[in-house]
């Protein structure tokens, strides 16, 4: 059964990329377990707001885990201590009275802080610019029943489709690399007919875009898809790892 | 060159070379099980594996292998540092799944390196090295020992303690870095996916624990001898 | 009075649509290079349309309120969408899908909207498995569908429990391509805060950087508004935390109607609210009721027992369970429309027969794990499921899931006439944000239909018909008087803001909104309620105008202050749906008066008198609006009670 409980939380706060962040610590009194763990940092901000203090900045939007917005590293993980969740979805009941809990940003070169918890993830975004998609413009596409495509692999599409591009991969991997979810989107649109004719060209433009952002070698530790709030594969990253070689040594 | 530009690319030398060295170290490994059932035949290879041309270029090949491994894992890790940015977290915790030399790839490879220095200073220069230098005896111990005369070099250093004890810590270590490496450059190389995965990480085991055990056995068999 | 020109084509209903594209103006690929269109938001409706749009060849700049166009809040909508395909041979047509919306909008859309709509259905769906949406599919390799609300077809495509979000990376990834290939230009994390009109036509928009908190210009020669529904009026809802009525608001006080804005729609199926902390309020797809079934107990002795946490649902037999939908509606069943199913929970629970704290009602797939097997229903619904378990940690494979029904999705919004473009010139609204296609209440999966009919298929050719005269004219410098006094103003509003000082977080105020419209504005109002509530809204807005408190500077990245803009609006857009409420005196749809309704507790609609779609005109600070009516001639099917009983 849920109960109130109070916690201790070690917040990291920074006012820009360029500047230098520290922890704070903060006290917070009678916070149900009932409450979701974004909940608990509303109160917290409507505390500080009385106070007059600045509140502390995170991205969130959805609350309901799906939008990727939300990121947070907790207690030595990306969205909590919870598997399968973002961190919108964490629960305060996954913390014990007289707790205390370290916030942080996500911390990876390709993810600049922008203010306290909040980050930039605009890399993703370019990265996708360079290839994430299939060359196709509105219209002029043939009957959807026209290509019949096995159940087999529209699931394993769907199961690459999940990802969110919320950078916990990244934001878990020692390396800082951002390999899970460029292979995730490769992997997706590679299995399908449709995306089938540019596979090639996009494994390569992605990849290249993702190293040219900075960020690191994929060493196969599996952070990334133990920390993935969408239990996105490693699976994905052999297949990625398969198309951009078989891409290069067909030029 | 995208073998050399790419993040993937430099991955791939990786792997190839790490499934090389593989290659060898069970070479290696069956060569030296060989001296506990015949002194004679492992000699004879020891020999065969002299100062001569053949030998000198597997060496070489060897040698390229092992160094293009090394300067690509110093490449990589220090650009993943890069990519890690400045700040650290706090908080650290390894998930479930995520295996301890996984991550401690770099550092246990420094620990065979490390080894293989003292290694290649106890067998290697006194025999393929002191060879081609001209000897054909070198000093072990006191006693003079023919630089073919491999098994003379196992029960002379295998006879102490320390370094046997020494020998068997390089085993640990190198078992931990192989059960990640091999598993992990098959993956890189792209010739996994969901249920291969497991039955690489499987055979990784297996083959790690085959190659360390080969070499811990020869270790311990010439101790025991020694001893009795 | 001004006239409400809709401007829909003439003929017989299903060659309007082929008609207007065929006599349309277009404008030419070497004209095209030199328009700019505005695009705001990046949902399904705004990405689909600024990658439409730059694909056409125009100049896109395309705005994003969050760090990145993928996160919209289309990405949450979960079941599926429509389309007439007919594939699974079930009867279904064009014309079946129009029927079926417009009486699940109770007779308030227009009708050639409407078969627009459906025509364009088919093309959707074509659209997105070319672009590599991961859709169901059956072991034979064609689409799989399912079954929604309101509809005896199997006719709703779906991507698992994550529909929207599959069709909303779909058009993030055509939008990705043209912003790659610099025909896109992109701005994220900014929020607009007013539109600019120079000589009566739209030519740009006013935006807050949200990182540096800097007021910049934008002009263009048409703007299009793709930011959703105002829900969140109510603080809480499904929506998400950034979804905001605001845009569209300063769209109307430039001078574009604001229509319908009481319909709202209220959605069955939601995890209950558990505590004043609560932040949001969580959907269950609707398309569960696929395979569970909704239920309280007969007795009251045994509601009365579950709430006191005496009675388990499991210990419950069959014959004490009241399946209300099946009971009152038997040929739909579980599958009425939302309004319908919302109206039922309600009555059920006010009559105190509600579990949990009261306010919610079982949804159960006892039956379905027994007929189905485990597997199959974790197959469908798994990622529901799991969903649920986290936020209430309750298991629904073994105990029933609790739901009651919330804010969900507006269908009222900018007026906007058969070109989608609002009553000012230049001036476009689509997907949620405009009133167009789903009249009194949306049917399930068809605001995936609408947003993407709207972005691919309809306003890339209408706004032609706008833009075919604009060819001459040159591109407007950001320094005209306008835009200086559109900026300005802004600016005394935000100095306005931070200058109160006050005692009060701008979240304790939106509660306080939220309770207001819950209680008098919500899923059952009465003329009394409502004036009251216009009343207290107005006592609200001074309390929020004298007594707010935002910490920090203008001039930076503030939340607070993001959402005390929001707020002022909510508390103004609350005012207006309370006052079209009161004025719309008979219940259709989402809108239920309570003086209105059938002896069976059923919706009475009023046709002979309300038949129209009341825009709101905006006459100034602190001035009543004025009412214009757009009347609903419907020349091709006949108005009839809605039945979802036989």
């Amino acid at each position: 059964m849920d109960k109130n409980i109070n916690i201790t939380l070690k917040v990291w706060r920074q006012k820009g990329p360029k500047e230098k962040g520290a922890f704070e610590t903060y006290q917070l009194k009678d916070i149900s377990q009932g409450s979701s763990f974004l909940e608990m940092l509303d109160i917290l901000n409507e505390q500080l707001v009385n106070d007059g203090k600045d509140p502390v900045v995170f991205d969130h939007d959805c609350r309901e885990g799906i939008c990727g917005m939300c990121s947070l590293y907790i207690d030595g993980h990306p969205h909590g201590p919870d598997s399968s969740i973002t961190t919108c979805q964490l629960h305060m009941r996954k913390f014990n009275d007289g707790a205390t809990i370290t916030v942080e940003p996500w911390r990876s070169a390709g993810f600049p802080v922008v203010r306290d918890l909040m980050v930039d993830r605009y890399a993703y975004d370019k990265i996708i610019q360079a290839g994430g998609f299939v060359s196709v413009n509105t219209g002029g596409v043939p009957d959807a029943n026209a290509i019949p495509i096995p159940k087999k692999d529209a699931d394993l599409a769907m199961d690459a489709a999940a990802c969110i591009g919320c950078g916990a991969c990244a934001a878990a991997c020692k390396n800082g690399s951002a390999m899970l979810f460029v292979s995730a989107k490769v992997s997706q649109l590679a299995l399908l007919p449709q995306g089938r004719a540019e596979a090639a060209r996009r494994a390569k433009a992605m990849v290249a875009k993702m190293d040219e952002l900075g960020f690191g070698n994929c060493t196969n530790t599996r952070a990334c898809e133990a920390e993935c709030p969408k239990d996105v594969s490693i699976s994905n990253i052999a297949r990625l790892n398969r198309e951009f070689v078989k891409a290069k040594l067909q030029d | 060159m995208w073998l050399l530009n790419s993040s993937i690319g430099k991955k791939l030398i990786m792997s190839i070379s790490g499934i090389f060295l593989i290659l060898f170290l069970l070479f290696h490994m069956s060569m030296n099980v060989t001296a506990i059932f015949s002194e004679e035949a492992y000699n004879w290879i020891c020999a065969f594996l002299g100062s001569n041309w053949y030998a000198v270029a597997g060496t070489l090949v060897l040698a390229a292998g092992v160094v293009i491994h090394i300067l690509y894992s110093i490449m990589l890790t220090l650009q993943n540092r890069k990519a890690r940015g400045n700040d650290r977290y706090a908080v650290n915790t390894r998930p479930k799944n995520v295996e301890w030399a996984s991550q401690n790839m770099f550092v246990l490879g420094l620990v065979v390196i490390g080894f293989m220095v003292l290694h290649f200073a106890q067998f290697w220069y006194k025999m393929m090295f002191a060879e081609l230098m001209g000897h054909h005896a070198v000093d072990l111990g006191g006693t003079m020992v023919s630089t073919t005369a491999g098994a003379e070099f196992i029960k002379y250093y295998f006879s102490q303690p320390l370094i046997a004890v020494l020998y068997l810590v390089w085993y640990v270590a190198l078992w931990f870095h192989l059960t990640h490496g091999f598993w992990s450059a098959i993956q890189t190389i792209g010739w996994s996916n969901a249920i291969w995965l497991k039955r690489w990480q499987v055979i990784s085991n297996i083959l790690a624990t085959v190659i360390c055990l080969g070499f811990a056995f020869v270790t311990i068999v010439f101790f025991l001898k020694a001893c009795l | 009075m001004t006239q409400i020109n809709s401007k829909i084509p003439k003929g017989p209903l299903a060659e309007k649509w082929t008609n207007y594209k065929a006599h349309q103006k277009l404008v030419n690929p070497a004209n095209k290079r030199r328009l700019d269109i505005i695009v705001v938001g990046t949902g399904l409706a705004g990405a689909s349309a600024a990658a439409s749009l730059a694909e056409m060849g125009f100049n896109v700049l395309n705005f994003c309120i969050q760090d990145s166009p993928r996160r919209a809040h289309s990405i949450a909508a979960q079941g599926g969408i429509n389309a007439a395909k007919n594939y699974q041979n079930d009867g279904d047509s064009v014309y079946r899908l129009f029927y079926d919306t417009i009486k699940g909008g109770d007779y308030r859309a227009r009708e050639a909207n409407v078969h627009r709509l459906a025509e364009v259905s088919n093309s959707i769906i074509d659209q997105c498995v070319a672009q590599g949406v991961p859709f169901a599919r059956e072991y034979g390799g064609l689409l799989d569908n399912r079954s929604f609300g309101g509809a005896q077809v199997s006719r709703t495509f779906y991507a698992r429990g994550q529909t929207g979000q599959q069709l909303l990376l779909g058009a993030y990834s055509a939008l990705s391509r043209q912003v790659g290939l610099n025909k896109v230009k992109m701005y994220k994390r900014y929020e607009m805060v007013d539109v600019v009109v120079v000589d009566g036509r739209a030519r740009g928009i006013i935006a807050r950087n949200l990182i540096t908190g800097k007021l910049e210009r934008f002009a263009a020669h048409a703007v299009v508004i793709a930011t959703g529904g105002y829900v969140n009026t109510f603080f809480l809802s499904t929506n998400a935390m950034a979804s905001n009525g605001s845009a569209a608001w300063q769209c109307y006080k430039k001078g574009a109607y604001f229509a319908n804005p009481c319909m709202v729609q209220i959605h069955p199926t939601c995890i209950p609210v558990h505590g004043e902390f609560q932040s949001k309020l969580t959907l269950m797809s609707e398309s569960l009721r696929n395979d569970g079934r909704i239920w309280v107990p007969k007795k009251k002795e045994d509601a009365e027992a579950i709430r006191a946490g005496k009675l388990k649902p499991t210990q419950i037999n069959e014959e004490a369970r009241d399946y209300y939908l099946e009971r009152r509606y038997p040929a739909f069943g579980n599958l009425v429309p939302r309004d319908v199913a919302s109206r039922a929970a309600k009555e059920r629970c006010d009559a105190g027969y509600g579990v949990g704290a009261g306010q919610a009602v079982y949804l159960d797939f006892a039956e379905a794990i027994n007929r189905l097997g485990k597997d199959v229903v974790e197959a469908r619904y798994g990622n529901l499921f799991q969903m649920y378990e986290k936020i209430v940690d309750d298991n629904p494979y073994e105990t029933p899931m609790m739901i009651y029904p919330a804010l969900h999705y507006s269908m009222g919004g900018i007026w906007v006439d058969y070109e989608l473009m609002t009553s000012i010139p230049g001036l476009f609204a689509i997907g949620e944000a405009n009133f167009s296609d789903h009249g009194a209440n949306r049917l399930g999966a068809s605001a995936l239909m609408q947003g993407l009919a709207d972005g691919y298929f309809v306003l890339p050719y209408t706004i032609q018909n706008y833009l075919a005269d604009q060819i001459q004219v040159p591109r407007f410098s950001t320094d005209l008087p306008e835009f200086e006094e559109a900026e300005k103003h802004i600016k005394e509003r935000v100095d306005h803001l931070m200058s109160i000082n006050g005692k009060r977080s701008v979240d304790s105020l939106h509660k306080e909104l939220g309770h207001i419209m819950w209680d008098h504005v919500g899923m059952a109002r009465n003329a009394e309620g409502l004036k009251e509530a216009i009343d207290m809204l107005k006592k609200l807005k001074k309390e929020f105008w004298s007594n707010v408190r935002i910490p920090g500077k203008a001039g930076d990245l503030n939340v607070e202050l993001e959402k005390a803009l929001r707020l002022a609006d909510f508390i103004e857009i609350g005012e207006l749906m309370a006052h079209d409420s009161l004025d719309r005196a008979e219940s259709c749809g989402g809108h239920f008066r309570e003086e209105y309704q059938t002896p069976e507790g059923e919706a009475l609609r009023r046709d002979d008198e309300f038949s129209y779609v009341s825009c709101w005109e905006y006459q100034g600070e602190d001035k009543a609006p004025v009412m214009l009516k757009e009347p609903l001639d419907y020349e091709f099917i006949v108005r009839q009670q809605r039945n979802y009983k036989n």
